[in-house]
């Protein structure tokens, strides 16, 4: 799927470092000639935006390491300082704070938009599993980056989800205090969560790296699911054409961020992080941050300890395994039409979940996160196998480009072709 | 395989094999420093003991002291509570264990105050067993520190101690 590079090099310097390493030429191939579907929509503008989230949350962490010290007795100070004696202190505080919401709601988009158009089948299953990987690596870094604050919350979060781990039958005990570097969350804690917490937005960079290349080795899926047939009449450059769109996308996001950054900056945070670690008082009520909720209220609805841990993990494992869990052969939503409705009802219990994580663990919040934990694993293991085999899809388009045509009503001869057989795997 | 037409093992083979065994012998005596570095330190090992006086806490009362960066319930308790921990049928218990298995002395219950469920602090004289209660996730706990409810697995830690003296105990 890469696209026919026309890079050819008239400047001697240029020609001289081709000839060395080819690295403009495949720049150029890459994000200039690249060939992009005709029919993407903006969902399809997120991954531009996460790249641009990743690069923010990187500058922003690295200067905000300048200012900051990763000791339990001075931690929580260093941030109040960074706050209000450093110059731009709180803004690049609050932009790297807010920027970790923010890459969370596009990831979350971008997987939604994953699975709405059936980006996962075959042959990007790679790519699909790379992106969860990468998503697992988020959640590390996000989780890790909250401690360092070392407030309240910072401190009973790592508290909580560092004794996940004292789950694993027989030797739980001796791996959480090998985490812990001692007998609970202190000094050696924070230390080692801030060493990893600078480290692993590289190794999201690397893994980013291979998302990429994966995509544009199978080249990216479309809101119809038809593969690319005809380069010249399916597809558009991706300069100036997807460039443009990203760049226009990304404004609008950076709108919403920096609506956050700069009037409700602490609107997705939680009040007790601005009190100082005690590790002699738990708060009322712990609640993570809003990103993990769902997955919380998974751990909190099964009354068993281990159960609750496995299940938790397996909520996001079991997306790594979706390409082979949906059997039906047309990716896109828009040609399965109960699979459309299912997909929304998924979408109303994930969000769903969200909400009931944020509650206290009592009465009919705990009933309602069992019934909504169900439905979440059911649209995996039950409706996503089964449909494919009982759903009855609409016609899929032959191509893009007679997609792109029907939709704006041109020649009848196009929509002839409209209804031939849907895709197949492989 | 070179030597596809060899049927014995020839020195070669044996030569092959045992580098390669002290290759992975090797590369794992130096993963280990790198994996062991995290665990807890001799500084943090040093503090494993401390002494209370517990003399001066009255009858009713449960303090909170720390030991090994966690906190340690010492519950002075009441004859009533001393009763309601032991007249419980064990066998209906998570965690069967009796009262008398987790106190050295009745009136004296000391438990290392970290919920078994995700490591909280549970809160005091709370719950419906009088004992603690967990405000994380809802475990319940008696006033022997038992689980009776909710989402822990086991009753509240009782940590090494000994009475020194009469109002002197020292943990660890």
């Amino acid at each position: 799927m890469h696209g026919h590079s026309t890079f050819e090099p008239k400047n001697g310097v240029v020609k001289w470092l081709e000839a060395r390493l080819p690295i403009l030429s495949f720049m150029h191939g890459s994000f200039v000639a690249y060939p992009t579907p005709k029919n993407l929509n903006y969902w399809w503008t997120f991954g531009a935006i996460l790249s641009f989230m990743l690069i923010a949350q990187i500058v922003t962490g690295v200067v905000l390491t300048m200012h900051y010290t990763p000791e339990s007795t001075l931690a929580f100070s260093s941030v109040e300082k960074i706050m209000r004696d450093v110059n731009w202190g709180w803004m690049l505080r609050y932009a790297h704070s807010n920027g970790a919401s923010m890459f969370f709601f596009a990831v979350y988009i971008h997987i939604f938009r994953g699975i709405y158009y059936g980006s996962y089948k075959a042959p990007r299953e790679v790519l699909w599993i790379l992106g969860v990987i990468i998503f697992l690596l988020m959640m590390a870094t996000g989780f890790m980056g909250y401690v360092l604050p070392w407030g309240q919350m910072s401190f009973w979060g790592a508290t909580v989800i560092t004794n996940l781990f004292s789950a694993i039958p027989f030797v739980g005990d001796e791996i959480t205090v090998w985490l812990w570097g001692g007998y609970s969350v202190d000094n050696p804690t924070l230390n080692r969560f801030f060493a990893l917490h600078y480290l692993l937005p590289f190794i999201i960079v690397a893994v980013v790296g291979l998302h990429v290349w994966a995509l544009h080795v199978c080249g990216q899926n479309n809101p119809d699911g038809v593969e690319i047939k005809d380069i010249e009449k399916d597809t558009v450059p991706f300069t100036p054409h997807a460039t443009m769109k990203d760049s226009l996308g990304i404004v609008f996001f950076l709108l919403l961020y920096c609506w956050f950054i700069f009037y409700v900056p602490n609107y997705l945070g939680d009040a007790d992080n601005y009190i100082p670690a005690n590790p002699m008082k738990t708060p009322p009520h712990i609640v993570p941050e809003w990103y993990f909720l769902p997955f919380y209220a998974i751990l909190r609805s099964i009354p068993d300890k281990l159960a609750g841990v496995i299940a938790m993990f397996a909520a996001i494992a079991v997306l790594a395994f979706l390409p082979w869990l949906d059997t039906s052969k047309v990716r896109s939503a828009k040609y399965r039409p109960i699979y459309k409705i299912f997909f929304w009802v998924f979408v109303v219990c994930a969000v769903g979940l969200g909400y009931l994580g944020a509650m206290p663990p009592e009465g009919g919040f705990v009933l309602a996160s069992r019934i909504l934990a169900v439905a979440y694993f059911a649209f995996f293991l039950i409706v996503l196998p089964l449909l494919g085999l009982f759903e009855k899809t609409k016609p899929v388009p032959a191509s893009i480009a007679d997609a792109v045509l029907a939709k704006h009503g041109s020649a009848s001869s196009v929509a002839a072709g409209a209804a031939s057989a849907p895709q197949t795997k492989g | 395989m070179a030597s596809a037409t060899t049927v014995e093992p020839t020195r070669r083979d044996f030569l092959f094999i045992a580098t390669g065994a002290v290759a992975a012998v090797g590369a794992a005596a130096v993963v280990w420093p790198l994996i062991n570095q995290m665990s807890p330190d001799a500084s943090t090992l040093a503090l494993a003991s401390t002494e209370v006086d517990i003399g001066a806490i009255p009858e009713g009362q449960i303090i909170t002291i720390k030991w090994r960066g966690k906190p340690v319930f010492i519950s002075h308790r009441t004859e009533k509570e001393i009763k309601e921990a032991e007249d419980v049928n064990v066998a209906t218990l998570p965690d069967p264990q009796t009262d008398a298995a987790r106190v050295q002395k009745p009136q004296w219950l000391i438990v290392i105050g970290v919920c078994t469920h995700l490591g909280c602090i549970p809160l005091g004289h709370q719950g419906e067993y009088g004992g603690w209660f967990c405000p994380c996730h809802g475990s319940v706990y008696d006033t022997s520190g038992r689980i009776r409810k909710g989402p822990a697995p086991r009753n509240l830690a009782v940590p090494q101690y000994s009475f020194l003296t009469d109002t002197k105990v020292k943990i660890g």
